[in-house]
This record gives C-alpha cells, sequence and structure tokens, in this order.
C-alpha cells in the first residue's frame, strides 16, 4: 500500500492524529513561553541565577524523551484538587514537552535582551523610563526577533518529541510510527514520520516569516504587525478548540487500556467492542502504554481493564521468581492482585502467548532444528537479537542463556519489532519473539520447542478493577463470556490480519466477535 | 543669560568606580539659568560622567550635585529626568518606533493624549527643519545621519524640559553636515532659551555653541570661563585646545 493510498483511507484518522499533535505542540510551546520569556527576563534583571538556570534547562535537554516520561508518570501532584502532574497522557507530554522547550526560550529571551545597545539602555533611562516601561517599550521590542528565533527552535524541538508522546497515550502522530514499528510497516512509519516533519516545516516558516516581519526600520512591517498577532492567536485557538472536542469524547464510563504492540490493541478493541455492543456504556481507549504503563494506569484508575499475561504479573509486576505450572501462576497473581492492587483477574481469554526462540526456516532445514536444545549445540557462530525487554527481564536472556547453554558470538539488542525483520535480514540467526506474531507466519520463521521448559506460562486473560466491576456487574458478565475464545492459531491469524495484510485492528476486533456472536 | 539664576550647581562632587579608578574629583561648578555650557576635554577626561551625575544615571560618590536647587539624590529619579532633556549621539533614537513615535517617548510617558502628541511631534519636526508629512512615519534607519540628529534633538525638546542635556550629539557627522546642524542648533537656543549642557571635544564645536566652555582633564575641571578667555589661558591642556582650534582657523583662511 502506497502512503498515498493510507491517506486517502484513513483520512479522518489522519486528521485526528494531526490535531491531536498539533494540540500537543501549541500548548507545550505556549506553556513554556508563558515560563521560559519571563524566566529570561528575570536573569538578565539578576544575571547571578543565569547559570543554574540555564545549567538546569540545558541538562533537561539531554534527558532522553522516554526516561523523562518514565520519570514523571509515577507523580502525583495537585494543585486544588486538580492533578497536574503524573499519570499517562497528554498532560504528562505536555510537562515532559515544556521542559525540552524552556531552554531555547530562556536562553534567547535572555541573550535578545542582553544584546540591546547599552546607548539605547540608556537613552531610555535618561529619558525617564522605569524599568518596566524600558523592558516594555525598548527592550522586548528589540529583543523580540531573538525571542521568536527562540520559539521556533522550540517549537520544532516540540513536534518531533511529541511523537515519542504515543508511547504514553498522548496521541499525536507518534502513533503510526510506533505501530508501523511494531507491525515492520514502512508505510505506517511514514505516515507518522512525513506528516510530523511537514508540521515541523510548517512551523518553521511561519515563525521565521514573523521572525522577519516584526524586523523593525520596515514600514511595511510594522503595518502588516497588526494583522499578524490577530493571526497567530486565531490559529492557536482554532488547533486548541479543535483539540479541545476530540478530547472531550473521552467523558465515558469505561476506559479500556492496551499495551504497546498489535496483539494487545486487537485484544483491546474486542474488550471495547464487546462492552460497547453488549452494555451499550461508553468506552474510551487508551491503547499503546508502553512498558508497565498499562499496569500503573489500571492501579491509577485511569483506564478500568486491559489484557494482562499470567507470566509478565508474576515476574515483572509482582517481581515473583519464575513458575512453571500454567493453574499455579494464575492462582497467585490472582490472589496477589486482590491483596495489593484491588484488581480483578477475569476469565483466561485461552491462549497462552510466551516467548518464542524462532530462527529462519532454511536455517531450520539445513541443520535439522526442532528444540530449543538442537539450536544451543550450533550456536557458537550465531548472533543473536534480542528485545531490551527479553535481556533484562527475570524469565529472559540470563536464565534462558544458563537453562540451554548458549554462548552466542554476539547479542545484539534492539527493539523488538525489529528483531524480525534482522532475522529475515540475515543480520542475527536467532530471535526471541512472542508465540502469537502474526508475522512468525508472514516471514515463514520456525518456532523452537522450549523442551527444558524455560518460559513460564503467559496465559491472556482481561484485569480489571474491582469497584468499576462491582459498580458496572454487565461488565464482568461480558468478560465472563469472553473466556476462552481465542487458541493460539486464531491470535496468531488475527495478528496477521494486522501486521501482515495491513488492516486495521478495530475491523479485526469486530469481524472476529460477529463471527463468534458476541456482537450481531 | 537673561537672569542669573543657578540651574544646576556641583560642590566638591567626585565619582568613583568601586574598583577605586576616580573619573571625577572635587568638582565644583554651576550653570546658570539660560545658558549653554560647553564641557570640553579629551576622552576620558569626565565629560559623560558630569552629565550622567545630573540626571542621576549615577550618583556622587561624594559631594552633592543640586538641580533647580534640589539635591538629585533628594529627586526621584524618573521625575528628575522627565524635567531633562536628553540627545546622545544618533544611536540613542529608537530603531523599532518612527520618528513621531520617537519624538513622542516622554511625552507618552507623561500621559499626554494621542492629539497632542501628534501635534507636538510633528511641530517639533518643522523646528527642527523636517518636513513633519515626509518623516513622521519613517524609522531611524531610513534616514540620514544629520536627519537622525535633529530627530534626536526634537525628541529632547517634546516635553518641553527647562534642561537639556547633549553628549557629543554631533560627533558621528560628516564636517558640513556637522557645520550646518551647529548653525541651526544655534538658532534654536537662542530662540527657546534652555539652560543647556553640552560636551564635546570640538573646540571649534564649544566656540560656536558655548556660553562658556569647562575645560577638564582626567576628571578635574582645569577652566571654566567664556570662549575667549581659553585661547589666552597658559594651561598647557588650554594651550593644546586652542592651538587646534588657530589651526583649524588658519587653514580655513588659506582656503
Amino acid at each position: 500500500m502506497t502512503l498515498i493510498e493510507f491517506f486517502s483511507r484513513n483520512t479522518r484518522e489522519l486528521l485526528t492524529l494531526t490535531l491531536e499533535h498539533l494540540f500537543l505542540v501549541a500548548v507545550s510551546t505556549g506553556i513554556a513561553i508563558l515560563i521560559g520569556v519571563p524566566l529570561g527576563i528575570l536573569l538578565t534583571r539578576k544575571p547571578g541565577l543565569s547559570k543554574p538556570v540555564l545549567g538546569f534547562a540545558n541538562i533537561m535537554q539531554t534527558v532522553p524523551s522516554l526516561a523523562l516520561f518514565g520519570f514523571l508518570i509515577p507523580l502525583n501532584i495537585y494543585l486544588f484538587h486538580v492533578k497536574i502532574l503524573g499519570g499517562i497522557g497528554a498532560r504528562t507530554a505536555i510537562v515532559a514537552l515544556v521542559l525540552y522547550a524552556l531552554l531555547p526560550i530562556i536562553r534567547n529571551t535572555f541573550t535578545g535582551i542582553s544584546n540591546v545597545d547599552p546607548a539605547i539602555r540608556d537613552a531610555g533611562r535618561g529619558m525617564g523610563m522605569t524599568d518596566r516601561q524600558l523592558l516594555f517599550q525598548v527592550e522586548l521590542p528589540l529583543a523580540l526577533g531573538v525571542i521568536i528565533a527562540g520559539v521556533r527552535v522550540a517549537t520544532v524541538i516540540c513536534v518531533g518529541t511529541a511523537t515519542i508522546a504515543a508511547a504514553i497515550d498522548a496521541g499525536g502522530l507518534g502513533r503510526y510510527i510506533f505501530r508501523g514499528l511494531r507491525a515492520n510497516d514502512n508505510t505506517l512509519i511514514l505516515a507518522g514520520a512525513v506528516p510530523a516533519a511537514l508540521i515541523a516545516m510548517g512551523a518553521d516558516l511561519a515563525l521565521g516569516y514573523i521572525e522577519r516581519t516584526i524586523q523593525f526600520g520596515k514600514t511595511t512591517g510594522a503595518k502588516s504587525k497588526k494583522f499578524l498577532w490577530p493571526a497567530v492567536i486565531a490559529v492557536l485557538a482554532g488547533i486548541l478548540i479543535v483539540a479541545y472536542f476530540i478530547a472531550g469524547k473521552g467523558g465515558g464510563a469505561i476506559a479500556v487500556g492496551s499495551k504497546d504492540f498489535t496483539e494487545q490493541v486487537i485484544l483491546g478493541e474486542i474488550l471495547a467492542q464487546a462492552i460497547e455492543g453488549k452494555t451499550g456504556l461508553q468506552v474510551v481507549r487508551r491503547f499503546d502504554l508502553g512498558g508497565n504503563l498499562a499496569h500503573e494506569a489500571l492501579a491509577a484508575g485511569e483506564i478500568d481493564v486491559y489484557v494482562e499475561y499470567t507470566g509478565t504479573a508474576l515476574l515483572a509486576i509482582l517481581k515473583s521468581p519464575p513458575v512453571t505450572d500454567p493453574q499455579e501462576v494464575l492462582r497467585r497473581v490472582k490472589a496477589e492482585y486482590a491483596r495489593r492492587f484491588k484488581l480483578e483477574w477475569t476469565e483466561p481469554l485461552g491462549f497462552n502467548n510466551t516467548f518464542a526462540i524462532l530462527v529462519r526456516a532454511d536455517d531450520a532445514r539445513r541443520l535439522n532444528l526442532k528444540r530449543i536444545t538442537d539450536a544451543a549445540r550450533v550456536s557458537a557462530q550465531w548472533r543473536a537479537g534480542f528485545g531490551q525487554d527479553f535481556m533484562s527481564r527475570a524469565d529472559g536472556y540470563p536464565g534462558f542463556a544458563q537453562t540451554y547453554g548458549f554462548h552466542f558470538q554476539e547479542i545484539r539488542e534492539m527493539d523488538l519489532s525489529l528483531t524480525y525483520r534482522a532475522l529475515v535480514e540475515k543480520q542475527v540467526d536467532l530471535i526471541a519473539g512472542n508465540s502469537t506474531d502474526g508475522l512468525i507466519s508472514r516471514y515463514g520463521l520456525v518456532q523452537l520447542e522450549d523442551d527444558r521448559h524455560y518460559f513460564p506460562p503467559y496465559d491472556a486473560v482481561p484485569v480489571a478493577r474491582e469497584d468499576t466491576l462491582e459498580k458496572h456487574p454487565e461488565v464482568r458478565r461480558v468478560l465472563q463470556q469472553l473466556g476462552g475464545i481465542l487458541t493460539v492459531q486464531e491470535m496468531r491469524k488475527l495478528n496477521y490480519a494486522v501486521d501482515g495484510e495491513k488492516r486495521q485492528p478495530r475491523e479485526v476486533a469486530r469481524e472476529f466477535l460477529k463471527q463468534k456472536g458476541i456482537v450481531p | 543669560m537673561s537672569d542669573n539664576k543657578t540651574a544646576i550647581e556641583f560642590s566638591n562632587v567626585s565619582f568613583t568606580l568601586p574598583d577605586g579608578k576616580t573619573l571625577l574629583s572635587n568638582l565644583n561648578l554651576s550653570v546658570e539659568q539660560g545658558e549653554t555650557l560647553v564641557l570640553l576635554g579629551r576622552s576620558g577626561s569626565g565629560k559623560t560622567t558630569t552629565m550622567k551625575l545630573i540626571n542621576r544615571l549615577i550618583d556622587p560618590t561624594a559631594g552633592t550635585v543640586q538641580v533647580e536647587g534640589k539635591r538629585t539624590i533628594d529627586w526621584d529619579p524618573i521625575r528628575l529626568r522627565r524635567r531633562i532633556g536628553y540627545v546622545i549621539q544618533e544611536i540613542g533614537l529608537f530603531p523599532h518606533l518612527t520618528v513621531e513615535e520617537n519624538i513622542g517617548v516622554v511625552p507618552r510617558l507623561e500621559n499626554w493624549p494621542a492629539e497632542r502628541i501628534r501635534e507636538r511631534a510633528r511641530a517639533l519636526l518643522t523646528l527642527v527643519g523636517l518636513d513633519a508629512d515626509r518623516f513622521a512615519a519613517r524609522f531611524p534607519r531610513e534616514l540620514s545621519g544629520g536627519q537622525r540628529q535633529r530627530i534626536g534633538v526634537a525628541r529632547a525638546l517634546a516635553a518641553d524640559p527647562p534642561v537639556i542635556l547633549l553628549d557629543e550629539p554631533f560627533g558621528a557627522l560628516d564636517p558640513i553636515t556637522r557645520r550646518e546642524i551647529q548653525r541651526e542648533f544655534k538658532t534654536l537656543q537662542q530662540e527657546l532659551k534652555k539652560t543647556m549642557i553640552f560636551v564635546t571635544h570640538d573646540i571649534a564645536e564649544a566656540f560656536v555653541l558655548g556660553t562658556r566652555i569647562a575645560l577638564l582633564k582626567d576628571g578635574q575641571l582645569i577652566l571654566l570661563d567664556e570662549p575667549q578667555a581659553l585661547l589666552r589661558s597658559q594651561h598647557p591642556e588650554a594651550r593644546a585646545f586652542a592651538e587646534c582650534f588657530n589651526d583649524a582657523q588658519d587653514s580655513g583662511s588659506r582656503a
């Protein structure tokens, strides 16, 4: 599918994501201006502060955005009962974006004012201007060009960084990029990257035009200046209003979450559509939550339900040692979740999404590989590609290598979705994927049997907030109805429909629910 | 000089920088109402420092400066400055304001009604010999050096202050324009009868414009007298300036 085709088929979604993106950028840049310009002015009045303040802003710029998000999410800061910091969604993304946008704005305000000719400042003072009059009538107008240049840099930074905000459900064009990375789909990646780049270029051009227009000393400049600011304000207000209506849809009763990979988005859609169809409750979708964000959002009450895997809950959330018996794992997480988080594990969906150790089909044939033990024997010359997740978790690489006696020539740590492509392109020879991954059949990869039963079970189960289920017993009934509805093969098929056939998760989920007779 | 009332008085004034460098030492000087006192001296002799002490851009580290009989440190600096017109080298015009807006700065600070500010600006443009219709809407960078300097003078006159300070106002002009504008300024001076303090290092300019000349060297007042007296003085610094003046006159007569 070409990019143009994709855009024409998904115009509405593209428009929504673009507006979300513009909203994030406009709000964060706006707040950064409101904070940065006064701060920059303050620094010109108290030069002793300039080193620590600029130093802080400098450091903020060097913090990687995902790390900054991770740091902000657990915070819980309220101002007059309104949560202003912490959690997932646009709020946290905006805080992070503001921190990134501050440096160029503070620095340019400070430099712009400091560079005003001392003779002009003396003239103003000598004519009897107070400090405030000097600032507003002389220094700020003269520094405005430099300040706008700073805003220009800040805006472009925000447009770029806002793509990463999709990782914490803040929306924006980053959704396409993340989905594309997951599905190994260049068209999707471009669908996010191209509009984002266009926004960045557009903002740069527009602000560059403003910057040139306010260059004083041109009669024309003074005249168009009068029309310029109302125009800028009108555009910003327009974005805010549209964005408000987009966000305004989210006052609904049930919030369904998902983690940030294809299967989770499909499962999220299945839950959401089943609840919508069976109960008539309004459902808000908060998908694509990275890492443990879905769990944190559920515990914090920002979502009401999402699908978790028993093994993941046991190891990554409860931090217990691995257990291999599926019944035992489910029993433990059920008890612990009820006790510690007041969260309820409902009916298992029926499939186990465990780690799948994958090799290329030709290697499997040539070397007669069926079990992981077979691969361990020939792995001395091999390069392995593992996701960051697999490398760091308790049931991941260290125990795996020890159990089977692997000694790879090289291990390349990369994004999980990229490992498939790396395997197909022979940049690595073995990867750890997911057993339900649609890409396994798409690329004709061979899954090796876990003959030493190293990997714990990862049964997929909807986890919901107890208070939500009490308030809406009809939701519990729907979740019970979904019990045992999916086999591994079916899940792989659904994943392939999205990753391989490039269909929309929403559509795929609808078709599946229809076929199972859950919704008409 | 119409009467002999004192407009500005320096009594034992010194100004020393925090690092101990003395820019002005023990200056005693009074400026009569309506006269033009020229502060003459080389670069670094203390002329500009003397001037900044009058409108309180700096305060003396010793002694007192009185303006209209009141010590400057007792004046509210903002009120004081708005009673004193200030002309500095052409750079002092605000580049982001039109000619009319530049002239109207002090009246605007004083909250004059817009119509009155406009009329005043146009009247002053005419007074300094510029066509109001042609120049009011221009920006400083669209003007020649001489035009800018005329605007600078007009701006200082805007709120009709009794005292005007001029810090080498014509320093950056070419000699011909400079001569022209000095002549115009002389006429203006006789018309307006303002008290003026005029800083220059050009003795010819001092002769044309000064009622009296104060000669400064290394922060000290060497001589305070009428222009002709400077030519007769035996002080080496006065002789050095006098020679410059005579050279210029000689070459002028040969030409």
